[in-house]
């Protein structure tokens, strides 16, 4: 990993000094070893502070919405499946793609901490990675895990390990990565579907109730990058926030999903971002899963400038509701 | 609570295209086709107007049933409306489901202008799986009743 | 603060009868934003009209809510009352306590009750409006008809008789359409192409008309008064400027297999052909199915004996783009497929035929000159049996629901003509039902039964079989109560009419509605039959439903002067309820532009002040308001919601939500 890292920041500073961008978004060392955010640099010597390890799950798409209207040119690296955020912004012209320069790099997955604390590891200071064996180096001695075990949930059921077409300038790959299958992400959809609408519906009670309407979902997602979210507006009528566990949050969610029905990557970052843990991107699958099996394959992103399925339809499609069975 | 019962009356939402489904309720009503007087009918220049909030909005504020009528596909007066509706109801109604949300709570029809005595068959139809449903607990904002 | 009137109609005893008008009134009263409300008779009525009108005045009302029939009814007449009053017309809400209840509800109470929150949803959606104003656009002065038979024919030449130019588009080789073929006409007994060819050859010399034949519509863009069409010219392999119609050309074809369509396919035609004698463009047509030289490049005979050089084998179809303010449909009929009707065995024996095929074999220009010979050994039939209803009145789903209309005139017209002509033939007629309304239609068929001794048999056929050189025809005579069989030389079906199919193209082009038959839609059945519901485009003829000549004449005319109402206006009011961006909100994510049927959405790079002196462009969207029919589907589309639609915006729905859930 210390290999790839090195290799990025050597990339960043050779485009630094070729005047091809004049700044880099990437990851910065946050304020504990696990917490690396996401930061731009100016100048090369900045970039001592530019990390890259398991650590950096987060997306660095959406950044570049901000980023492409400002003079200059920016480089971004982008692990494969934020490609896909990527190409589904360009789609909707919300990224200037002469703006921006952008590096692939391979990924392995990345590491929840929630997960390695939940093994009990306390006080990480440090991270050694080899492939998938993962040593977490604490305040308290050296802890070996798999990295399977300790994976984000985006990473665990990970689409794809191939960059998008076309949305890399270029791309740094080490080790050739195993194929995914796009399917197995869908397990979890699977079982609720299997589930009585009761069972279905106290499922997601007792989820949605947890949401605090911090809004970290929706800031989070590349998605989402409207200047007024409908959620923020008095005008749309659904602009109300309260904590109940009855209605509102549902409404919430499920405008939120619907809204991105179709253009979402399936990044996993709301999920990521979460606070109270809340399994949001089974909202956002089931809708990817429902148009795969309704509408035909579609992978947004996979094809900047390709038509989202809700704003296109077939003579034949199905009936609203055909699909369900009675009772189910 | 026996009482509550006795008194409880569905809600129906009900919105119609002005061109085909609106025109197939008024000619149920000139044809004197009587459905219950608890469906009341939003008028619509288009299916495709209806945003799924409306529909979310109407079971917040404790309507037991909503349902969409629109042209026939083909027939929209807009040529291509109802087709988009129909992906998007199709969407709406799957994540309903997916939330444990009784999927019989929400109909898309497709009723013509010359269709009034579907139009009435329909409402009645749908009025009676909403009156055995009962009351939306699902889905309804209990700080917006009353 | 809104000032809001409310005004409750009775509509006779039509809403009073049910629902307590006073009550309504009374309660609406007390509504957020009422400071009027009271009920009438008849509120559409002049007085009526007139209460509302002093109300706006002396209350000074911001808007009105009329509780009333459907606003598909008078939303454009109480309008007019509020504009003439001096109030934005779009400030005017209708709650349709007709139709959608006094009519169907039959408790008082319960229907009372429902006025109330109908009239309470029109409150708070009319809380929310904005008065609107409608935009003006051009009209262009030129008409197209689709179609040039009869329907268009006269459409056209009463548009260019009025001084507008009109283009008669026409896929066929010439124009004429079906009453071409038809020999003679009820219930006068007068030769169609008689009365037919003067018209067709005063289109062909009106300056105004510009007759497209040959040619079918590619593409409608645009609106009412500025339509931009896209005309395939197909080709025709001949010059149409320079050929004469000389027919040396048909003399010289060496191929002489192509069916003759005008004959309907009783006989054959060379591959170079003029379809009849009096064609318009009196010009030649070459089927490259059965040309020779196009098909295998050896031939070229029609070239060397035309002496004008009009034949050009390398000819290519063509395109033309005209303007026009108005489009007319006047695409006619043809005979259905009788391919479900396997009882009258129309497939296996070539003795059975259709109506239109014994229009050709009696007409004298057809395959026989005119004399009545059977297909089959060219003999003369002595026993000629009629069937009607052949697949119209059909609810099995094999045929079509409805009644073709003509063909009880016509089949009385085919009988009393072979009787007339060849009073030694029998002629039997198997009907369900004589419909004969029209003026001296019922005395025509009387005629053909008293006087011409036809025999009428109520009752249908179950079967028509060979035997022998004899068809069997087996069916019921209801009025004996009977079994018969008639053995016959001839069997003639009155087979259902269809509309032409090509028409659901056109349909589909031009955004019109179209019924499950085929027919296109009025804008409305009784007040606007000649209209459809989208603006700008016309009726006439057989597209709409069955009709005979005097009726598709007078169609035609009718469909005419409203073309020519629209053209006569310079500028035309656009409908104000349309789509709006707000630019401060528009991402110009490009999602709306990708559902609007109507392409009325562009992009635009704007300015914005971000404060601080610094300025940003962004990409938004611009709706053309001209060209926005206002659907509506780019409103859901918009994932910000900065795209709304005028007069049913997100805050007006959400707002008659409410207000219905109110409990």
């Amino acid at each position: 990993m210390q290999e790839l890292e090195n290799l990025m920041i050597k990339k960043a500073v050779e485009l630094l000094d070729g005047g091809v961008v004049d700044r880099v978004i990437g990851w910065k060392k946050g304020e504990f070893y696990y917490d690396n955010t996401p930061a731009t640099f100016y100048k090369k010597e900045e970039l001592n502070d530019f990390v890259y390890n398991g650590f950096c799950g987060a997306n660095l798409s959406k950044y570049l919405v901000a980023e492409s209207k400002k003079g200059g040119k920016v480089l971004v690296f982008l692990k494969p499946c934020d490609t896909y955020s990527f190409n589904q912004l360009l789609t909707e012209k919300r990224i200037d793609r002469d703006k921006v320069y952008t590096v692939g790099i391979e990924c392995r997955g990345h590491l929840n901490i929630e997960s390695i604390r939940a093994r009990g590891i306390e006080g990480v200071v440090g991270l050694e990675e080899k492939g998938d064996e993962v040593t977490v180096k604490t305040l308290y001695g050296d802890a070996k895990l798999k990295r399977g075990e300790v994976m984000l949930e985006k990473c665990l059921s990970c689409k794809t390990k191939k960059f998008a077409h076309n949305a890399c300038d270029e791309t740094i790959v080490l080790h050739e990565m195993p194929e995914e299958d796009p399917n197995k992400r869908f397990s979890m959809v699977i079982e609720l579907e299997k589930m009585t609408p009761d069972e279905r519906f106290a499922f997601w009670k007792s989820q949605l109730s947890k949401c605090i309407r911090c809004n970290a979902c929706r800031n989070v997602c590349p998605a989402c990058t409207c200047f007024k979210c409908v959620f923020d507006n008095p005008d749309s009528g659904i602009a109300a926030k309260a904590n109940d566990d009855r209605f509102e949050e549902k409404l919430f969610h499920i405008i939120r999903s619907f809204h991105v029905a179709g253009r979402c990557t399936d990044c996993g970052e709301c999920s990521r971002v979460c606070p109270q843990n809340i399994p949001l991107h089974l909202l956002n699958r089931k809708y990817i899963k429902d148009i795969n099996e309704l509408y035909g394959e579609y992978q947004a992103g996979a094809e900047a400038g390709s038509r989202a399925p809700l704003v296109d339809f077939r003579e034949e499609d199905i009936n609203p509701g055909e699909n369900l069975k009675e009772g189910k | 609570m026996q009482e509550i019962n006795e008194k409880y009356e569905p809600l129906i939402v009900a919105f119609c295209c002005n061109w085909c489904s609106y025109a197939g309720a008024d000619l149920a009503g000139s044809s004197r086709l009587s459905y219950p007087a608890n469906v009341k009918i939003i008028r619509v220049p288009c299916s495709c107007r209806v945003n799924p909030m409306f529909i979310l909005k109407a079971f917040q504020r404790g309507a037991d049933g909503v349902i969409l009528c629109g042209c026939h596909p083909g027939d929209c007066h807009y040529t291509t409306g109802n087709y988009y509706a129909r992906r998007r109801m199709t969407m709406l109604f799957d994540m309903l489901d997916y939330l444990g949300i009784e999927r019989e709570r929400t109909r898309v029809e497709w009723v013509s202008a010359a269709e009034g005595n579907r139009f009435a068959a329909v409402m009645n139809d749908f009025a009676a799986k909403i009156n055995e449903l009962g009351e939306n607990k699902r889905l309804e904002d209990l700080r917006c009743k009353n | 603060m809104q000032r809001i009137g409310v005004f409750v109609c009775w509509c006779g005893n039509n809403i009073a009868a049910t629902v307590d008008v006073e009550r309504v009134s009374e309660i609406l009263s007390h509504e957020y934003g009422v400071v009027y409300s009271t009920n009438y008779q008849f509120m559409c009525s002049e007085n009526g009209q007139q209460l509302i009108k002093t109300a706006i005045k002396e209350h000074n009302l911001t808007g009105i809510v009329v509780c009333s029939c459907s606003p598909r009814m008078h939303e454009a007449t109480f309008r007019k009352t509020a504009e003439a009053a001096g109030l934005n017309p779009y400030m005017v809400e209708i709650a349709n306590i007709r139709e959608h209840c006094s009519w169907i509800h039959k408790d008082r109470e319960e229907a009372t009750a429902k006025a109330v929150i109908l009239g309470r949803t029109a409150i708070a959606k009319l809380l929310l409006n904005t008065p609107l104003t409608a935009g003006e656009v051009g009209v262009t002065k030129r008409a197209l008809v689709i179609g040039g038979g009869i329907a268009g024919i006269q459409t056209a030449l009463d548009i260019a008789e009025a001084g507008y130019e009109v283009d008669i588009v026409e896929q066929r080789a010439t124009i004429g359409g079906r009453m071409a073929q038809l020999d003679k006409t009820f219930p006068t007994l007068d030769c169609s192409a008689c009365i037919l060819t003067p018209k067709m050859v005063d289109c062909a010399q009106s300056e105004k008309i510009d007759i497209l034949a040959y040619s079918e519509v590619e593409e409608v863009k645009g609106f009412v008064g500025n339509f931009t069409v896209k005309i395939r010219r197909k080709a025709r392999y001949v010059d149409e400027t320079k050929c004469t119609g000389c027919g040396a050309c048909m003399n010289a074809c060496p191929s002489k297999k192509g069916l003759n369509e005008f004959n309907m396919n009783l006989n054959t035609r060379p591959a170079i052909y003029i379809p009849f004698a009096q064609a318009i463009p009196n010009v030649a047509v070459i089927d490259p199915e059965q040309c020779l030289k196009l098909k295998t490049g050896k031939c070229g005979l029609c070239q060397r004996k035309c002496e004008v050089g009009a034949i050009d084998y390398t000819m290519q179809d063509t395109f033309i783009e005209r303007n026009y303010g108005a489009i007319v449909v006047a695409t006619g009929f043809r005979i259905s497929d009788l391919k479900y009707f396997n009882e009258y065995g129309y497939a296996d024996n070539k003795d059975v035929i259709t109506s239109l095929e014994l229009e050709r074999l009696m007409n004298a220009a057809g395959p026989t000159g005119g004399t009545l010979l059977r297909p089959s050994d060219k003999k003369h039939p002595k026993v000629i049996t009629f069937i009607q209803c052949v697949g119209s009145r059909d609810i099995s789903g094999c045929g079509k629901p409805y009644c073709s209309k003509i063909c009880c005139m016509y089949t009385a017209k085919h009988a009393m003509l072979i009787r007339e002509k060849y009073p030694d033939t029998e002629v039997h007629v198997f009907y369900i039902d004589i419909r004969t309304p029209g003026k001296n239609y019922d005395e025509f068929y009387r005629r053909a039964v008293e006087q011409y001794g036809v025999d009428y048999i109520k009752g249908m056929v179950g079967k028509v079989y060979a035997n022998g050189d004899k068809l069997m025809v087996q069916g019921s005579d209801l009025l004996n109560n009977e079994q018969i069989t008639i053995e016959s030389d001839l069997v003639v079906l009155a087979a259902a009419i269809e509309p032409e199919p090509s028409v659901r193209r056109i349909a589909t082009m031009l955004s019109a509605s179209i019924d499950t038959n085929n027919f296109l839609t009025e804008a409305h059945a009784k007040l606007r039959p000649v209209e459809s519901p989208t603006a700008g485009v016309y009726l006439s003829g057989m597209c709409q439903g069955p009709k005979d000549i005097p009726e598709t004449v007078s169609q035609a005319s009718a469909c005419a002067a409203k073309v020519i109402g629209l053209l006569a206006k310079d500028k035309l009011k656009s409908n104000p309820c349309v789509s709006h961006s707000d630019e401060m909100m528009c991402n110009g994510c490009g999602t709306c532009a990708n559902v609007c049927p109507y392409g009325a959405i562009t992009y635009i790079d704007k300015e914005f002040r971000l404060g601080g002196g610094k300025t940003e462009t962004r990409r938004v969207a611009s709706v053309n308001e001209a060209v926005c029919q206002g659907c509506g589907a780019c409103t859901v589309a918009c994932p910000s919601g900065a795209m709304d639609l005028k007069g049913f915006a997100n805050k007006q729905i959400m707002a008659e939500v409410e207000s219905i859930c109110k409990r």
